[in-house]
């Protein structure tokens, strides 16, 4: 719910990793990483930011696979549909309406 | 004007019992009570709508006369001070009513135990930004208030000036199809006075926007001053409030393309951590012009072409509906209504 | 901007919004709840309802802190801020809030010593430079702020802080989607899940939704690129006849939460036998109230707080709106005597509340055809 933004870590401030500064947009911050104290980020981390605490660290590789998946929504569908068309698939032929039943990989 | 006739009571429309915050943040409260007890009272306006400056007639000599109160704090911020607001802001009110600012005076009323140096400091620059404004500072006057009734200085300036030739600012000649003209960068004023603060505990590279909009306003007048049909300086309440105001006045409607508008990365990413619309924020430096659509590619080139005009941009378009909204629209279809303020833009964490 | 104008790539929110279309049966009218006030906020703000096909229907939940918090309970914290030796510090959003005597910003105007700040971290500090006044922070929030104040809590105790205290109105998510599938005047398809009050929650507290109440529900982010493809999600579960949790929010939402968060919260908070809820009457175990250990920092043990219940305006639909079951616009003083200008309730000031985000964003409103071409 509550307005978080991305931020990256670039520097920690206490000796204990407990306060780090955080830069978003060229914005600067410090922002405490108490609730990350088990899985401690550092500094060049992206992390998400709620009310001057890091709530989370943002995995690069997870936004870049939602992005992949993203950008390949339709052609699923439409790759399942040539195979069927071609026979290769052993499920009957589709009919072209809209709410196709056959599953698409997602 | 005829000093005895009565005042219609049927003419004050502001009910609320007392004056708030709200009413002086620039947005819906403010034009409340302008609209609903100050105009009906005093205005015995010229024009039909109201406005910050006015051209009015003094024994045969066409002048121009706008007056603006000054209230920041802290007094001084990167890019700036209260002095210099108090004299761009009044140059500037005159440059988008179409007017060059000549002669200006000046109400001090000071905090009893301000430190001398800090009045110095603004008397200096105000000195340094009435020069570079080309204006001269004719008159004034200054009161001290016991300590506690003022919050260390505030600044009161009238301008007095002549119509830039060839400019007819008249929002009446608005039509669909006029381009909306922005001149630089939104929110660098409000941002820096934000973090200038302190309470927010943020730092950022940023600087208030403050200068003298004047040089670019006859930029566009050499280039199309007949195609200009109206201009605002977006200070309280931003370009929202601005463009909401002009939209309610004409009846017609305004849509800007989202990602045409300019802001510096460090005024967006503000914003976005403190849950702020930067269309809401104050600006000091930068104001909007409707040209004719015809006119309006000439007219940014100009802009474009002068010192501290290169982020200028055609930001959006009047058209006819909705009639006295303002839309934002994005490249994917989608579109919001922004309004006008109703008091300062407050953070947020929800 | 990064991972956050990737998400706002237009392409791409054309190609998911086309998706929708496609998957969308025309022959049904699909009712999706946002839970979250943080994504009824992001709808109307990217305006995506302008992209996705008339049958599917958005109804906003009840997941917004400010909004659900009765006036009584405001009224409570404007009382401790009356006391002259309170500086008392409140987030932005509570500012605008009317109880029955005005709200934050009008007792400031008034001369109440009324603060805004962005974290709690920045109330110890007004504590720590003020050390001849007490500082109130009105902590609200779902468990996405709450963790956040439990460390503060647990730093002004280890500080040994003497002026510092904090009035909980921490309320938690669960119980009030229950009471929105308990309602009998809701149906509802599916949801759209809570994000970033699962990252300190995770994905786990939801299951029940889908395994007992059979209804899909995709925890979600807060760009329009999430929202829509959360949306995909959810009408691939219904066209499959599926209902599971799913985690659309991966790059942020672990779907075990944040151990540490939870923790803190444990420490600190246990939760209240019931409390009440703007529109959704009074329920059990769905508030956090701060533990005996820390007594001398809940604001509730150092002051006295008069407590009296204030029911909303006969008037007013606060309540049906909370739920869902009414749209803003159909409350009878939408827009009239209840305006961002003057509010009746909370959701016409929050920027999460329902009321505010249809008035800001949308009232007043035609389609406007988007043929304009700005050449320049």
């Amino acid at each position: 719910m509550c307005l978080a933004i991305p931020g990256k870590i670039i520097e920690i401030t206490t000796n204990d990793r407990s306060t780090a500064l955080v830069d978003i947009m060229g914005v600067r911050r410090r922002v405490d990483l108490g609730l990350l104290a088990e899985n401690a980020p550092v500094t060049g981390d992206w992390v998400l930011i709620h009310v001057g605490f890091a709530m989370s660290k943002i995995s690069e590789a997870d936004a870049q696979e939602q992005m992949r998946l993203l950008s390949m929504l339709g052609e699923a569908e439409a790759a399942v549909q040539e195979v069927t068309g071609y026979g290769l698939d052993d499920r009957p032929p589709t009919s072209q309406s809209k709410a196709g039943a056959h599953p698409a990989g997602s | 004007m005829n000093g005895s006739q009565p005042i219609s009571a049927a003419a004050i429309r502001f009910r609320d019992a007392q004056i708030e915050m709200a009413h002086g943040a620039g947005g819906k409260a403010s034009r409340r009570l302008i609209e609903g007890l100050i105009a009906p009272i005093l205005y015995q306006g010229v024009s039909r709508t109201l406005s910050d400056a006015a051209h009015v007639d003094v024994g045969g000599h066409r002048m121009a006369i706008t007056t603006d109160g000054f209230v920041v704090s802290p007094l001084r911020f990167p890019g700036g001070s209260i002095g210099e607001l108090a004299v761009n802001g009044t140059v500037n009110d005159l440059a988008v009513s179409g007017a060059r600012a000549e002669i200006l005076a000046v109400t001090l009323v000071l905090e009893a135990g301000l430190e001398t140096r800090v009045l110095e400091a603004e008397m200096r620059a105000m000195a340094q930004a009435a020069q570079r404004a080309g204006v001269l500072v004719a008159a004034g006057d200054t009161k001290v208030v016991e300590h506690g009734k003022a919050d260390k200085m505030y600044i009161s300036t009238t301008g007095i000036g002549r119509a830039i030739p060839g400019v007819c600012v008249d929002p009446a000649s608005i039509r669909p199809g006029d381009k909306i003209l922005l001149s630089g960068p939104i929110g660098d004023h409000g941002i820096t006075i934000l973090l200038a603060r302190g309470e927010l505990d943020l730092a950022a590279d940023l600087r208030s926007d403050t200068r003298s909009v004047l040089p670019l306003v006859e930029a566009v007048a050499a280039a199309c001053g007949s195609a200009i049909r109206w201009m605002r300086d977006p200070t309280r309440g931003g370009v929202a409030t601005s463009l909401n105001e002009v939209a309610l006045d004409c009846r017609l409607g305004v849509v800007l393309e989202e990602e045409r508008i300019p802001i510096r990365d460090e005024v967006r990413g503000a914003c976005e951590l403190l849950g702020l619309d930067p269309l809401h924020i104050a600006n000091e430096g930068q104001f909007l012009a409707i040209v004719g659509a015809g006119e309006a590619a000439r007219a940014l080139s100009a802009l474009r072409a002068c010192a501290g005009g290169e982020s200028s941009a055609m930001i959006g378009e009047v058209c006819d509906e909705p009639g006295g909204t303002v839309l934002v629209s994005t490249r994917y279809g989608g579109t919001r209504v922004v309004d006008m303020l109703v008091g300062d833009p407050l953070p947020r964490i929800c | 901007m990064k991972f956050v104008d990737e998400f706002r790539e237009p392409h791409l929110i054309t190609k998911a919004a086309e998706e929708i279309r496609r998957l969308a049966d025309p022959k049904h009218h699909y009712r999706i709840m946002e839970v979250c006030g943080g994504h009824t906020h992001a709808i109307y703000r990217f305006g995506l309802k302008d992209i996705l096909p008339e049958n599917i229907e958005l109804i906003h939940g009840p997941g917004c802190p400010v909004c659900v918090l009765p006036m009584g309970r405001i009224d409570d914290g404007l009382a401790i801020a009356d006391d002259p030796n309170v500086i008392f510090a409140a987030f932005g959003d509570m500012m605008r809030v009317p109880g029955t005597q005005g709200s934050p910003l009008e007792h400031k105007a008034r001369g109440k010593d009324v603060r805004i700040v962005y974290s709690p971290t920045d109330a110890i500090k007004l504590a720590q430079t003020n050390p001849e006044k007490h500082v109130v922070f009105f902590a609200i929030g779902f468990e996405t702020t709450a963790p956040s104040t439990a460390l503060t809590l647990l730093r002004a105790k280890s500080l040994g802080l003497k002026n510092f205290s904090v009035f909980c109105n921490h309320v938690t998510i669960i119980p009030a989607i229950r009471a929105i599938l308990d309602s009998p005047d809701m149906r509802l398809d599916a949801f759209i899940g809570p994000g970033h009050c699962s990252t300190v929650i995770g994905c786990r507290p939801y299951e029940w939704i889908a395994q007992d109440q059979r209804k899909p529900i995709v925890v979600c982010g807060f760009e329009p690129l999430d929202l829509l493809q959360s949306i995909v999600m959810l009408l691939r579960q219904l066209r499959d006849g599926e209902a599971k949790v799913e985690n659309q929010y991966k790059r942020v939402v672990p779907w075990e939460g944040n151990r540490a968060a939870l923790k803190a919260m444990a420490q600190v908070f246990e939760l209240r036998p019931y409390f009440e809820w703007r529109g959704l009457g009074f329920i059990s175990q769905s508030a956090l109230q701060i533990r005996k250990e820390f007594a001398a920092w809940n604001s509730e043990q150092r002051f006295t707080v008069p407590g009296v219940r204030v029911t909303d305006p006969k008037a007013a639909q606060c309540g049906e709106v909370l739920k869902g079951v009414l749209k803003p616009e159909q409350c009878k003083l939408f827009g009239k005597e209840c305006s961002p200008e003057h509010p009746v309730g909370a959701l016409m000031v929050s920027s999460e509340g329902s009321c505010a985000a249809y008035y800001n964003y949308q009232h007043r409103r035609a389609l406007v055809p988007l043929t304009m071409s700005l050449s320049a």
